[in-house]
């Protein structure tokens, strides 16, 4: 067991360096952060001296080394956009991400289970098959497009919910938040809604398909011979046997949701780690796109990895395989 | 009984005259201010910010014409042509109540000539700042400089107690990463003061009611809050729901639904921005095109024929929804040096453009890159793929790349490109600082924007001399005739001067300035 985590830690690792390395290679099609950080007025002497002080003078794989160099201190460098240390910026946008993600989760889960729930119980009725049909549109509409008709819908013609931003938020210590006010609940809404949708219509499908599935063994027949009420089969015996794969793919959509809410977060406005990266990219902010793409596939890898441990440890087989 | 109804009478009345005072202006556009520090970034959203709190000694009007601002008179020294004077305003209290005085101008302008001041390129030609009595100062520069007021319009004053208190006396190092006292407070002389600023989301600031202008100006907006909103759908559907109401970088497709909107308005104004095609004449053979060991950009015919075959009148109807103006120079209006006949010298004639390529040697037409950006000019892909049509009458098979700014403008720094899209505006509303950037033969610290390879050692010669002629009929002239050069030329292709159009409900009242910088003390609140 233990040889099997180290190895998958190695593993890990390596596909870490080498993401690092393939993002560091593709900066320099982004374009020339220094056109973006001097005025029309510059002269070549300016744009070589600051070319110099930013070490962008070096080859590539030296930036690389030197990054990960200042990284493994914890030291991300500086934005060439906002002159900050990159760490701080994203501390300070972090809280905006997490509690989008975080909301938009809970209501993928907790809709996605039920009406998962409900469309597999009533197979064939009326309500089911309109929430069948309508969970194509979660499926297939893009994230942009749901959250441009949301803020036209809520914002524009009826103008019940603000259509950008995060509200008031309260600081407490270093974590800023929007739960704490009226106008922080409601901004919350739209976007974590957006944000879930694909989410949940995913989740959804999956309980009822594998609900289906269940509902369909002998012991769910044997249990209804047996006279017990369709509550208890449904909830205590199908719903339970239903949640393990689903689980899973919980788990693993939450890192999605962090590292996909990029495009919500432009459409609202919302002042989270997605917007910094598009801002980023748009500036050729090479610090902070590099600080945010490793701390995804960090995020990416960590999540895996734990997966991974936890099956070997639920299926023996693995273990046995893996030696 | 009669008392109580007085009292509440007079509480109204209160309450509503609190309620009139009380305007706010929800205000956003597409970017932030990158820093508050007055000399560290030169970059028009930052200046936006700053103009509301800090003051230079004069600033441009709508037209751009120049207002007294900090200063209330300036001249030059009849006895030294190398000396500006300016005399100061009197009574002028920063935020903090310290008062302002000619030895925080002397403070101001050395702090913007450090290293790693972003302003000290505007004013490199000034060798000494001398405070000449409390209210005067003497500007030294290395030689004659007609046209320095121009360049101090963006050029913010700080107290120099304030900074000396606060550790500021140094510019912030902004590629650094360095946070200083004045990156995140301010202490202006300016109509608004800060109250609150979370970078990229959201800047609050109030009226100062010791303002020097406060009965000269309207000051009628109580507070602002200033949001930077990126996404152009959302940044329109925050106005149309009320949410803002005023609005920069307005998406040009949605200019006719918020104007028809109830409550909304767009207002608009010719932009200092121009924009045009260059060609890369200086090659002896051009690397992306299909003619060998000859380069056709070399020959005038074939740039006349080009600038004859773009149709300026459709790219404004079809591309633009009417949001442009044809240009023929490639200077915007009201720079010193434009004139409506120069303006009006690009004309289409498709079949005299044939001719011109026949008679140039290229009848059968040639092949060639355009290289233009996707995310700077308003439209600025649909006007190149626009071009490619109509380069195709001519027989000029035209290959479009169109990529992001922050990789097409090192392409024309770097020479790396024969036929390129770009856009100019003009900061000190004069044409040598055209000419110095887009006409002069490429050299290190000038012509730096030249990617034309055109390299004239008189014309250089005659731009030069601009920045000392003080005798402004025989600068003018020379002006006029660097123009008819760039124009026989055809150095460039002229396309079209950008509007600008600012949206907001219908009680904001202002009108639209040239350089896209609102100044909020003269707006009014109905």
């Amino acid at each position: 067991m233990v040889s099997f985590i180290l190895k998958r830690i190695v593993q890990s690792a390596l596909v870490l360096l080498i993401t690092g390395a393939i993002a560091f290679s593709m900066f320099s099609f982004v374009g020339d952060p220094i056109d973006n950080m001097l005025g029309q007025e510059r002269t070549m002497e300016d744009v070589e001296r600051l070319r110099a002080q930013l070490g962008l003078d070096q080859p590539v794989p030296v930036q690389y080394v030197k990054f990960l160099k200042e990284a493994a201190h914890g030291n991300f460098g500086v934005s060439y956009r906002q002159g900050r240390e990159v760490s701080e910026i994203i501390m300070e946008r972090a809280p905006a991400t997490l509690e989008l993600a975080a909301v938009s989760a809970l209501l993928a889960v907790v809709f996605g289970i039920s009406l998962g729930v409900f469309t597999a119980i009533r197979r064939h009725g009326f309500t089911a098959n309109l929430i069948m049909s309508a969970s194509l549109i979660g499926v297939s509409l893009p994230t942009f497009l749901i959250g441009i008709l949301l803020i036209y819908l809520f914002s524009v013609e009826l103008g019940w919910l603000p259509s950008f931003g995060r509200g008031e938020v309260v600081q407490i210590g270093n974590w800023s938040t929007g739960f704490l006010t009226e106008s922080g609940r409601k901004a919350l809404i739209l976007p974590a809604i957006t944000l879930g949708l694909y989410q949940m219509t995913l989740i959804m499908r999956l309980v009822r398909s594998e609900m289906l599935e269940v509902l369909r063994q002998d012991y769910i027949r044997f249990a209804r011979a047996r006279g017990l009420s369709d509550r208890v089969i449904n909830f205590r015996h199908a719903l339970k046997n239903t949640m393990v794969p689903v689980i899973t793919i919980i788990g693993l959509q939450l890192g999605a949701i962090i590292a996909f809410a990029i495009i919500t977060e432009t459409v609202f406005q919302w002042p989270g780690l997605g917007l910094l990266f598009i801002n980023a990219i748009q500036f050729v902010d090479i610090p902070v796109m590099a600080a945010y793409l490793m701390m995804i596939s960090v995020m990416f890898v960590v999540i895996n990895l734990v997966v991974d441990i936890l099956y070997a440890m639920i299926d023996p087989r693995l273990r046995v395989s893996a030696k | 009984m009669k008392k109580t109804s007085t009292i509440l009478a007079i509480a109204a009345l209160m309450s509503s005259t609190a309620v009139v005072n009380a305007e706010t202006l929800r205000w956003a556009r597409a970017g932030d201010a990158l820093t508050l520090d007055p000399h560290a970034q030169n970059e028009g959203p930052t200046h936006t910010v700053r103009h509301q709190m800090y003051e230079p000694l004069i600033i441009r009007d709508v037209t751009g014409a120049f207002v007294p601002t900090l200063a209330t008179d300036w001249a030059p020294d009849p006895e030294n042509p190398n000396v500006w004077v300016f005399n100061l305003r009197e009574g002028v209290k920063f935020h903090d109540g310290a008062d302002f005085t000619a030895e925080d101008v002397v403070f101001s302008f050395e702090r913007a000539k450090q290293p790693n001041s972003d302003m000290k390129e505007l004013i490199n030609s000034i060798v000494e700042v001398r405070a000449v009595g409390d209210y005067q100062v003497e500007l030294e520069t290395n030689g004659p400089n007609p046209i320095l007021p121009s360049n101090l319009t963006n050029l913010f004053m700080m107290d120099k107690g304030w900074s000396e208190a606060n550790d500021t006396v140094n510019v912030q190092d902004f590629e650094g990463g360095e946070i200083t006292y004045a990156t995140t407070n301010v202490n202006g002389t300016g109509a608004y003061r800060l109250v609150s600023r979370e970078p990229d989301v959201k800047t609050v600031m109030v009226r100062n009611e010791e303002y020097w202008g406060r009965d000269e100006f309207p000051l009628e907006v109580s507070e602002i809050i200033y949001t930077p909103i990126q996404n152009a759908a959302t940044r329109v559907a925050a106005l149309l729901s009320g949410e803002v109401n005023f609005l920069q970088d307005m998406p040009v497709q949605d200019l006719a639904r918020v104007d028809s909107a109830d409550g909304l308005m767009v207002k608009q104004a010719p932009q200092n921005r121009v924009i045009f095609f260059g060609m890369n004449q200086g090659a002896d053979d051009l690397e992306a095109d299909n003619v060998d060991g000859k380069n056709p950009l070399a020959d005038v015919r074939v740039r006349k024929a080009m600038s004859m075959a773009i149709n300026r009148d459709a790219i404004r109807q079809v591309v633009m929804r009417g949001q442009s103006q044809p240009a023929g120079m490639i200077a915007p209006p009201f720079v010193n040096g434009w004139t409506a006949d120069m303006d009006g010298e690009s004309s289409t004639d498709v079949e005299a453009a044939k001719a011109m390529m026949a008679e140039a040697g290229y009848g059968d037409g040639f092949s060639i890159r355009l290289d233009c950006p996707n995310d700077r000019y308003i439209n600025d892909e649909a006007i190149c793929q626009a071009a490619v049509g109509m380069l195709g009458q001519i027989g000029i098979t035209v290959n479009l790349d169109a990529i992001p700014k922050a990789q097409h403008f090192p392409k024309i720094t770097e020479g790396k490109t024969d036929f390129y899209m770009l856009g100019w505006g003009v900061p000190t509303y004069d044409s040598e600082y055209i000419f110095n950037f887009l006409v002069h033969g490429r050299e290190s610290d000038i012509g730096t924007w030249n990617g034309t390879g055109f390299d004239n050692d008189d014309l250089d010669a005659k731009i030069e001399s601009l920045a000392s002629n003080t005798d402004l009929d025989a600068r003018n002239a020379d002006i006029a005739s660097i123009w008819r050069v760039v124009q026989d030329e055809q150095l460039y292709i002229p396309i079209h001067h950008q509007v600008l159009n600012w949206g907001m409900s219908d009680n904001v009242g202002t009108e639209v300035d040239a350089e896209d910088q609102p100044r909020v003390k003269y707006f009014t609140m109905k």
